[in-house]
């Protein structure tokens, strides 16, 4: 614990924070051209190549929009819901590990010796990684309460009442869908997660333990009930078609954020966007083998690369990049189904969406966790 | 770096952020002379009518005491998964199975009471 390791930590949480706030433009140019190619449209395709520069020339002009506050409106609550918007993704996000630790030698640098340092490619480890995200993603209808509450709007007072109630209800399904992996994994800490679902899929059958060869040893093949009902609590928190009602604009204009308009609409789509990627990489971490290729550890990459001449931090730095790109992979997969789900349903309506929360997504989450629970113990033979 | 102090450091940094972006579209737009017509509520261009902040259905609050009480009960389950291996290997597995199974079944009996009792039903 250095001047040198705080500066280190420091720099990397801002990459962090940018890294995600960078996917944002990108993803929406994704989800422009992919909801284009779906309905045969061209999508933007003027602005640069591929029609890329056009979310740099949309950034541009949200920040030079006229300011809008609207009367009557509570104007502290009404400038504050944004910018808490923004917060529970971001802290979320660097919770989850996006990559294997970099290790680096000890190197000279301001006349001084610096190291050996272990870095971690995630903000910051928490042994109880889960409950920290849950906690934490769970924090963002504070923000929608205070957007429909400030704006002094009916639309947006319901599209905020909406949300939160719906958010809420799926946050049952998202918590108890989990407990299942809980079980078999028996931690709570992202990286012990990655480092189980290594290898080819093994497990104890009637006190024998049982290897597939061909198939990874990833979560899905152990809880592909969770995994699913996982997926859709998630999309009902991040406010995604087809769980979009707090912005139903048949019904409700926009819904709590009818009344912004420039950066700070902007700032609740980067919050959007972010439960997005943060549902993504938990969906990675949880039943995808993270930041692993199956059947390949960080350290088999690492030999490769030293095997190849790569010196002792750049070879570690190269398996550091690898396994970040694996696990961004995974992740680019996960938001493309987001995007892909959300221009081929249409949206619930809402006694449907809270039934299919309440009465079906809990009580199948509830006999996943119990039918997880007998089979653990029938097949240790305990 | 503790995680906690971390985690402070990263939600100072996005408020900040955040507060920035506020301030800085806040002197980039054009300033015009904004009339009382144009600071009404936009609500389909019909002049607002009622109070700003009407009266909300009761319903969202009952879901919203009901979710505290299922969140606290899914926030049981998460210490006793999590030990769930360990007494397993240790040969308590129909123990701990059956000590949380019964907690179970009355989660199952007040989710059914709930839906018995139309608490779930919306128009």
């Amino acid at each position: 614990m250095d001047a040198m390791y705080i500066g280190i930590e420091i720099i990397k949480m801002v990459v962090i924070f940018l890294l995600m706030v960078q996917l944002v433009p990108i993803l929406v140019w994704i989800e422009r051209r992919g909801s284009a190619f779906i309905q045969n449209r061209f999508g933007p395709n003027r602005v640069g190549p591929l029609g890329l520069v056009q979310l740099l020339a949309d950034a541009v002009k949200f920040a030079f929009k006229e300011e809008f506050i609207p009367g009557g409106s509570y104007k502290f609550l009404f400038l504050l819901a944004p910018v808490v918007a923004l917060i529970p993704g971001v802290l979320a996000f660097a919770a989850i590990p996006l990559g294997a630790p970099f290790s680096l030698e000890p190197f000279e640098m301001f006349g001084n010796t610096w190291g050996p340092y272990d870095l971690k490619l995630q903000g910051y480890d928490y042994g109880i990684g889960i409950v920290f995200v849950l906690g934490v993603s769970s924090l963002a209808a504070y923000s929608l309460l205070m957007a429909g509450w400030g704006s002094a709007n009916k639309y947006s007072l319901f599209g905020a009442l909406r949300a939160s109630a719906q958010m809420i209800s799926y946050e049952l399904g998202l918590g108890l869908s989990l407990v299942g992996i809980l079980l078999l994994y028996g931690t709570f800490s992202f990286n012990e997660m990655i480092a189980i679902q290594d290898g080819p899929l093994t497990f104890m059958f009637m006190g024998k333990e049982t290897i597939i060869p061909f198939l990874p040893n990833w979560g899905i093949f152990y809880q592909p009930l969770g995994a699913i009902l996982f997926f859709v609590s998630v999309f009902a928190e991040s406010n995604r078609l087809p769980f979009d009602l707090p912005e139903a604009e048949a019904e409700l204009v926009a819904g709590y954020h009818t009344e912004y308009g420039g950066l700070k609409m902007n700032m609740f789509y980067i919050g959007e966007y972010g439960h997005m990627m943060v549902a993504s990489a938990l969906m990675a971490t949880f039943y995808f083998g993270g930041y692993n290729l199956p059947f390949v550890t960080p350290e088999a990459i690492n030999e490769m690369f030293t095997g190849m001449g790569f010196a002792f931090n750049g070879a570690s730095l190269m398996t550091t990049l690898v396994s970040h790109l694996i696990l961004m992979t995974k992740v680019f997969l996960f938001l493309w189904i987001f995007i892909w789900v959300r221009w081929t349903l249409p949206r619930f309506r809402y006694d449907q969406l809270m039934d299919l929360g309440w009465k079906t997504i809990l009580p199948w989450a509830l006999a996943n966790t119990v039918i997880t629970a007998f089979v653990v113990v029938l097949m240790r033979g305990a | 770096m503790s995680p906690l102090v971390a985690t402070v450091f990263l939600a100072l940094f996005v408020t900040g952020f955040g507060f920035l972006l506020v301030f800085v579209a806040s002197i980039l737009g054009p300033k015009t002379n904004q009339s009382k017509v144009k600071k009404m509520a936009y609500e389909c261009g019909l002049t607002s009518d009622g109070a700003d902040r009407s009266k909300i259905p009761v319903k969202f609050y009952l879901t919203a005491i009901l979710f505290i009480l299922f969140d606290i009960e899914i926030i049981f389950l998460y210490p006793w998964a999590v030990a769930y291996q360990d007494y397993v290997s240790e040969g308590a597995g129909w123990f701990i199975f059956s000590s949380m199974f019964v907690f179970v079944l009355i989660f199952i009996f007040g989710l059914f009471w709930e839906i018995k009792s139309n608490a779930l039903e919306w128009e």
